[in-house]
């Protein structure tokens, strides 16, 4: 194999393949990047066996072939080296090492056999359709905060992607939750994707999803099956096992009674939140709202450090309320919003709140109280 | 140089006898009288009391440790000899030992004596620090004037007091740091006391192999072995960049022990880092409903303690040990600190169902750490959960009728597995 490739290219190949391979292997094949070159393009293929990457890139292909050099090494070389370069990368089939070469840099890399690189296996995907990257992007990036760390319900460590029934149809749905805070989005549901199976997508898989999706005018080809899901640009494929598990019935803890309502400028409510919080050292910092006519306070007592407290002008006509929050998902669930005002749902002081922005039901957010 | 009769307390300068009773049992050293850092450790504490409890057992090799499975406890000097030790599997111990008196643990019996000993030692200062039932760290430091007499007398006293009054005896480390106190504690046991003075620290440690240091086992042993540290002599040509940059903050700790400095006070308000409890079985179990039914027994004991104690913690650890003693232990984190057994067992439960290893097992094991004040636990609901709140509340419930009718007034159907 030898090629010539654009540096800007290459890097951002690279940059996707590193970002796969894990840091600690014990596998060595697994640390490499798969290399193949044929016809007028380049192809570089990493994985972890539950995400794979392909990335295609234009490049000048000297002679065919294909090998395995370490990911980092190489992303970490091509990062080095300077802006414009144009980058060779050549093996001669018996040597065992990858020439990597720019300018006056010349690098040879050890690589292993193409052979020993796995391929994740090719599956029939029962369900195929477009989405534009805008589209995923907000179902994912709203979603996302929520996902759970928590090993033991392995099932909560992702996005469950999947068709519900909205209040105005059918739509494609994206819900993660951790037990604390759920969130759930919609998207007007693509054509072809009416009987997709729900597919909880790792939070791994969404962090590299995210990469495909900087480009509004990008279309992504998203396939299904009931054990793999697929996202894929004319240049990047990614490839992923989604979680195997059963999402819990989030709709039964999303609160649909809820009455009293706060109306509130989100971003000012947010900095308030954040100023208050600061008194506190704990890890978990809880807040409380207290509701009154059209008067909102935010405290924060912590005995050890000190007290605080901003009161907030907002629109609220219930009775008074007192209720606490971990200030960290408040934080979050109030940055999620970015066009309207922040809408809060209240029922007691240990009852789920719902969140929305304005009068929009295609983002709801659930949050639980806290003891305060 | 300053010496000291145990037996008599008379303080006289040098010999190998006491001038005044003859006796032998004598302590010189040069900084017998300015050092003021103490550690009191019981001799085979649990067989000493049950030897008191019962004369027949004076002269018998006494074994004290749990069942036909367990491993030793304690066992007396005289079982010492013929080669038995604490952590010994009781069959092999049986082997050494057979005509050893084999009695179970009465903890309750041995926290009262404990209670006793410690209240002889806070009459000589606040600065007691516990490290269980039968050893404390004692800082006697400016105590002199009150009691009219320097530490190493006041000691003395103190193990002839608890010999006279409790049965038991003890060994006395005295140095003039915490580290140094507790290996001196054990350089004369039986009814012993060491002294390890400022002027032959260094010397004292030089020859020492590292693993003497608290925190460092086998596992540390090797990683230094692998280095060439096998002494505190090999560990003091390191200097103190090259041991940080080769063992993190375990450096730092490891070059001032090397020389001897430990500057570690003697806290009598030792905070409590974990709460765990633990089981082995009469026969290995594989079953997974058994191993169920004890891990919610000890869920709840480790809840009533953390209850007891007003903690809460956010580290749930589960414990199994194979029938090959190998163990394996799996943790997980929580968003908040918790003191609810229920919460406790699912989260514990939740570890177990991932555990790959079919079993048998031979000890299951709870653990609570990270350890808070009540006041933070517990305080967000599960979202996903809507009747843990409720499981809670029953909890509390039960808590209150185990209080005013006894623990077994109410039991969960679970704990009779």
């Amino acid at each position: 194999m030898k090629i010539s490739i654009e540096r800007a290219a290459l890097l951002k190949a690279m940059a996707q393949a590193q970002s796969v391979v894990e840091r600690r292997n014990t596998i060595p094949i697994l640390a490499n990047v798969l290399i193949e070159a044929d016809g007028d393009s380049v192809s570089f293929r990493a994985t972890d066996l539950d995400i794979e990457v392909v990335d295609k890139a234009v490049a000048q292909v000297e002679r065919s072939g294909a090998t395995t050099v370490a990911a980092h090494t190489l992303h970490e070389i091509v990062r080095k080296l300077p802006d414009g370069a144009l980058v060779t990368l050549a093996d001669d089939g018996a040597s065992g090492r990858l020439e990597v070469s720019a300018g006056r840099s010349n690098f040879s890399l050890a690589t292993l056999p193409k052979e020993d690189f796995p391929v994740m296996a090719s599956s029939e995907y029962s369900s195929n359709f477009a989405a534009p990257a805008p589209v995923l992007r907000r179902l994912f990036d709203k979603s996302k905060f929520a996902i759970s760390t928590e090993e033991t319900r392995y099932y909560l460590n992702g996005v469950y992607m999947h068709v519900a029934e909205g209040e105005d149809g059918r739509v494609l749905r994206c819900v993660a939750t951790d037990g604390h805070r759920l969130a759930r989005i919609d998207a007007p549901l693509p054509a072809g994707a009416e009987d997709m199976p729900g597919v909880i997508v790792p939070r791994k898989t969404v962090g590299e999803l995210r990469k495909l999706l900087e480009d509004d005018d990008t279309e992504i080809a998203v396939s299904v099956s009931e054990t793999k899901v697929r996202f894929a640009t004319p240049e990047i494929t990614l490839t992923s096992k989604v979680i195997d598990g059963t999402f819990p019935d989030y709709t039964r803890v999303i609160p649909m009674g809820n009455t009293r309502k706060l109306e509130v400028d989100a971003a000012e409510f947010a900095k308030a939140v954040d100023r208050v919080a600061t008194v506190s050292s704990e890890r978990s910092r809880a807040v409380k709202l207290q509701l009154d006519e059209d008067r909102l306070v935010l405290s924060v007592n912590a005995p050890d450090a000190g007290a605080a407290e901003e009161e907030l002008a907002v629109a609220y006509g219930d009775e008074r309320l007192e209720i606490g929050f971990n200030a960290k998902y408040l934080l979050e669930i109030a940055s999620q919003v970015d066009r309207e005002n922040a809408v809060f749902l209240f029922n007691s002081a240990g009852d789920p709140t719902l969140m929305r922005e304005g009068d929009d039901t295609s983002a709801i957010y659930v949050v639980m109280p806290m003891r305060v | 140089m300053p010496a000291l009769c145990r037996d008599c307390m008379e303080t006289f300068d040098a010999g190998r006898r006491c001038p005044a009773c003859r006796g032998p049992r004598v302590t010189a050293h040069d900084e017998l009288f300015t050092l003021s850092i103490a550690h009191m450790d019981c001799d085979a504490f649990y067989a000493a009391v049950e030897k008191r409890e019962n004369a027949d057992l004076a002269d018998k090799p006494v074994i004290i440790g749990g069942g036909r499975r367990g491993v030793v406890s304690t066992a007396c000097y005289i079982a010492r000899i013929r080669g038995v030790r604490s952590a010994m599997p009781m069959f092999k111990a049986l082997e050494l030992c057979p005509d050893a008196v084999v009695l179970r643990p009465r903890m309750d019996l041995y926290a009262e004596v404990s209670r006793a000993i410690r209240a002889m030692m806070t009459d000589l200062t606040p600065a007691v620090e516990p490290l269980s039932l039968d050893e404390a760290f004692l800082d006697l430091t400016g105590t002199a004037r009150l009691h009219g007499a320097p530490p190493a007398v006041l000691l003395a006293r103190m193990v002839r007091r608890m010999e006279a009054e409790l049965g038991v005896s003890g060994s006395i480390g005295l140095s003039h740091n915490k580290f140094l106190a507790k290996l001196a504690s054990d350089l004369d046991k039986p009814r012993g006391f060491s002294v390890i003075g400022t002027a032959e620290t260094a010397d004292f440690l030089a020859d020492r192999p590292v693993g003497m240091i608290w925190g460092v086992g086998a596992a540390g042993q090797a990683t230094l072995e692998a280095q060439g540290i096998r002494s505190f002599a090999d560990l003091r040509r390191w200097d103190r960049k090259e041991l940080h940059a080769a063992f993190g903050s375990m450096g730092e700790r490891l070059w001032h022990l090397a020389r001897g400095q430990d500057s570690r006070r003697v806290s009598p308000n030792a905070p409590v880092k974990s709460i765990s409890n633990e089981t082995t079985f009469a026969e290995d179990i594989a079953d997974r409903d058994l191993l169920d039914g004890h891990l919610w027994r000890l869920a709840e004991k480790v809840a009533d303690r953390a209850k007891a104690k007003a903690l809460g913690g956010a580290v749930v650890t589960l414990k199994l040990k194979r029938s090959d003693h190998r163990s394996l232990t799996r943790r997980v984190t929580l968003r908040e600190p918790t003191q609810i057994a229920d919460r406790i067992y699912r989260t514990a439960r939740g570890l177990l169902d991932q555990v790959t290893v079919p079993g048998p097992f031979r000890l299951i094991g709870v653990g609570l750490s990270s350890l808070r004040p009540a006041a933070e636990s517990d305080l967000s609901p599960d979202l996903l959960d809507p009747d843990a709140a409720r499981r809670a509340r029953a909890e509390h419930a039960t808590d209150a009728i185990r209080r005013r009718f006894g623990d077994g007034a109410i039991l969960k159907g679970r704990s009779l597995r």
